[in-house]
């Protein structure tokens, strides 16, 4: 895993709320047996007309905005728990991604591919989707080890909570199967303590 | 002695090791795989040099991606076939017990585990698959987990976890007729909203669930992750040692004796708090129906679609092609889907067959019925429902995930509307364009043959008048 620190970016705005992960990434594409190439999906039936010509509305197709952020509406990653939605995410491109609520399957899946969910208050990311739709120039901030979520040359920010393990885990680009690996003492003993 | 819910009591007697200020090691007692959201975990152990390290825990079978025609033959999808071969190849290197296409245990897998006795009360169970929430139907702590989650549990059987905070809905009273499990459970979503559960687990307690059957119970827990919930648990009682008893996988004689007297002490305490605690009334359900494109967006099937005013709503509203305020009943209705993880075990085909005997489909439906596993369909023929569903025009395929999420040829065409018995409308999920409809077997069939979307509450009046 990518270690992960600090990140200043643009963003693209995501103005919808529930974005479940059928719409990240759609079943037809989960064929793969490996973990490329689902950054050309992401978002595909948003992306993409039904007649198959692009989107200009859609906001990764418009070419005022950019960058490595995705800032999206209440509710984000509902829906299953393909790690899919996650690869398709990073295989894009994106490092952060911030709501104000985040599913739990989803956050995990992200903190276990490197990319990080900031979860803000509803009013600040209100606050935030604006300012990047006003501006799409603004270059927002996201200092993990600090846990502040900012907006360059302005005094917007906000604090971010992340659980203590996995920010180790991020900055240092550590996974859980390192970490479970060096308890297998202690997980058989378990297994031979216990009957169930 | 502190007073502990059923799911503390599974929770705490698979904790290893607590990590200070951070999560838990928890032990896993069975894991459960499909062809999707396993073989970049198999590749992983092997780019790291990692042996799988309890085989014999993990079950395989596969149903994602699989046909539910002519499954004999060799699929004809290339990506798809693949997929499935590497499954294969995967178990096969590894010592994994895989129920392959055409093996007469395969299934969807979270139809077969738990007819297999795979699935028993106390567990800890996880799959790379979010409706792993269903096994909790046993009182198991089940739940869906990512594939990078998937390879942790292949290396050390074990995830690191926070535990989740508890819930619990509790249901009393009597269900009038007509009302299923799956009534049940889109009721409480649609009351509680779809990120009600998020962070929490949830055990749903009541005469209501107490009175269910395995089938209904699985139904209710399989869609607890529709609310947010990581799962949901129902207290194991003697319908649920009825089930498990006898079955492949099940502990034997003296071993079940022991298990059962282990399982009775595991229902929540008397006074044990939950951190959060919801009660509805029984009598208030009625047969549901969605009308938007989430779970949560569910209506009883006599009223209309409320009126609200958020850019969500109305972009769910214009892509279902419904109004604010209208009835769904009377809509036509071209495509039905009875199936799926949520709703394909044996008595989910006893309630349709119920319905459907003697009445014929309506000429404009295409109406599938996907058994959750093999074992199921062998039930249909055996109990002679097939014969009800041939001579009423519906198509019984071949077990698989099939229609609910559309990877294979079942899809439900652009713009169509399928009243579907599976767990999720999202936008798409039965295939590009497609706009779907939850409701219970019993709705689904009513509305193949019908050909619309009818009140089937007037017609169960009815036909116990009679
Ligand atoms: S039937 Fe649907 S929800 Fe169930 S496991 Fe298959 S795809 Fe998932």
């Amino acid at each position: 895993m990518e270690k992960f620190t600090t990140l200043q970016s643009r963003a693209i705005p995501l103005q919808i709320e529930n974005v479940d992960t059928d719409q990240i990434i759609p079943a037809r594409f989960l064929k793969a047996t490996d973990k490329k190439g689902f950054g050309d999906n992401v978002f595909r039936d948003w992306r993409y007309k039904k007649d198959g010509s692009v989107n200009a509305e859609f906001a990764l197709n418009n070419d005022n905005y950019s960058g490595t952020i995705l800032v999206a509406g209440d509710n984000f990653g509902c829906g299953s728990s393909r790690e899919h939605a996650a690869w398709a995410l990073t295989g894009y491109g994106f490092k952060v991604v911030v709501s104000s609520f985040f599913a739990d399957i989803f956050k995990g899946n992200a903190l276990n591919n490197g990319l990080l969910p900031v979860q803000v208050s509803e009013g600040f990311l209100k606050e935030l989707l604006n300012t990047i739709e006003n501006n799409p120039e603004t270059e927002i901030i996201v200092n993990l080890d600090a846990q502040i979520i900012s907006v360059e040359n302005s005094n917007v920010s906000e604090a971010f909570e992340i659980d203590s393990y996995k920010k180790t885990c991020m900055i240092n680009g550590y996974d859980d199967i390192d970490y479970l690996l060096s308890k297998k003492t202690e997980i058989e003993a378990f297994e031979n303590a216990t009957s169930i | 002695m502190s007073k502990k819910t059923l799911f503390d009591k599974v929770w705490d007697a698979h904790v290893v090791d607590t990590i200070e200020n951070g999560p838990q090691v928890l032990y896993i007692d069975k894991h459960l795989i499909h062809e999707v959201t396993s073989p970049q975990a198999f590749n992983e152990l092997e780019d790291r040099g990692i042996p799988v390290f309890r085989p014999e825990q993990i079950v395989a079978t596969a149903d994602h991606n699989t046909p539910t025609q002519n499954q004999d033959q060799p699929i004809k999808d290339e990506l798809s076939r693949k997929q499935l071969e590497q499954l294969s190849i995967n178990c096969e290197k590894n010592n994994i017990t895989l129920y392959q296409l055409g093996h007469k245990y395969n299934g969807i897998v979270h139809v077969m585990a738990p007819e297999l006795g795979f699935t028993q009360p106390g567990m800890t169970m996880v799959c790379g698959d979010s409706h792993t929430s269903t096994h909790g139907a046993f009182g198991t702590i089940a739940f869906g987990i990512g594939t990078s989650q998937v390879a942790q549990v292949f290396a050390s059987q074990c995830l690191l976890l926070t535990k989740p905070k508890s819930l619990r809905v509790s249901v009393n009273g009597k269900l009038k007729a007509g009302v299923l499990p799956k009534d049940v459970i889109l009721y409480i979503i649609s009351k509680l909203g779809t990120n009600s559960g998020t962070g929490y687990f949830c055990e749903y307690a009541g005469n209501v669930f107490e009175e269910m059957s395995m089938e209904g119970r699985m139904t209710v827990c399989n869609m607890s992750i529709e609310m947010g919930a990581r799962g949901g648990m129902i207290a194991p009682d003697q319908t649920t040692f009825d089930y498990v008893e006898g079955r492949e996988f099940a502990p034997k004689g003296e071993d079940f004796d022991k298990k059962v007297a282990y399982w009775k002490t595991l229902p929540t305490d008397e006074g044990a708090t939950f951190d959060q605690e919801y009660f509805l009334d029984a009598a208030d359900i009625e047969p549901m129906i969605t009308y938007g494109t989430n779970p949560g967006m569910g209506i009883k099937i006599t009223e209309n679609i409320p009126t609200e005013d958020n850019a969500s709503f109305k972009k769910s509203l214009e892509y279902m092609n419904f109004k604010a305020g209208e009835s769904l009943i009377n809509k036509p209705i071209n495509f039905v889907f009875i199936g799926s993880c949520t709703n394909s075990r044996i008595e989910d085909f006893r309630v349709a067959a119920n319905y459907i005997k003697g009445k014929q489909k309506a000429d404009n439906v295409t109406a599938w019925l996907v058994p959750g596993s093999k074992q199921v369909e062998a039930q249909i023929i055996e109990e002679g429902l097939k014969d009800v569903f041939d001579a009423a025009g519906f198509e019984l395929r071949q077990p698989g995930c099939s229609a609910c999420l559309a990877m294979n040829d079942d899809k439900i065409p652009q713009g169509e509307y399928c009243v579907s018995t599976s767990n999720r409308n999202f936008e798409g999920r039965q295939g590009q364009g497609s706009r779907t409809i939850l409701a219970s077997p019993l709705v689904a069939a009513a509305t193949a043959i019908a050909g619309k979307i009818i009140d089937v509450t007037q017609e169960i009046e009815e036909l116990e008048l009679v």
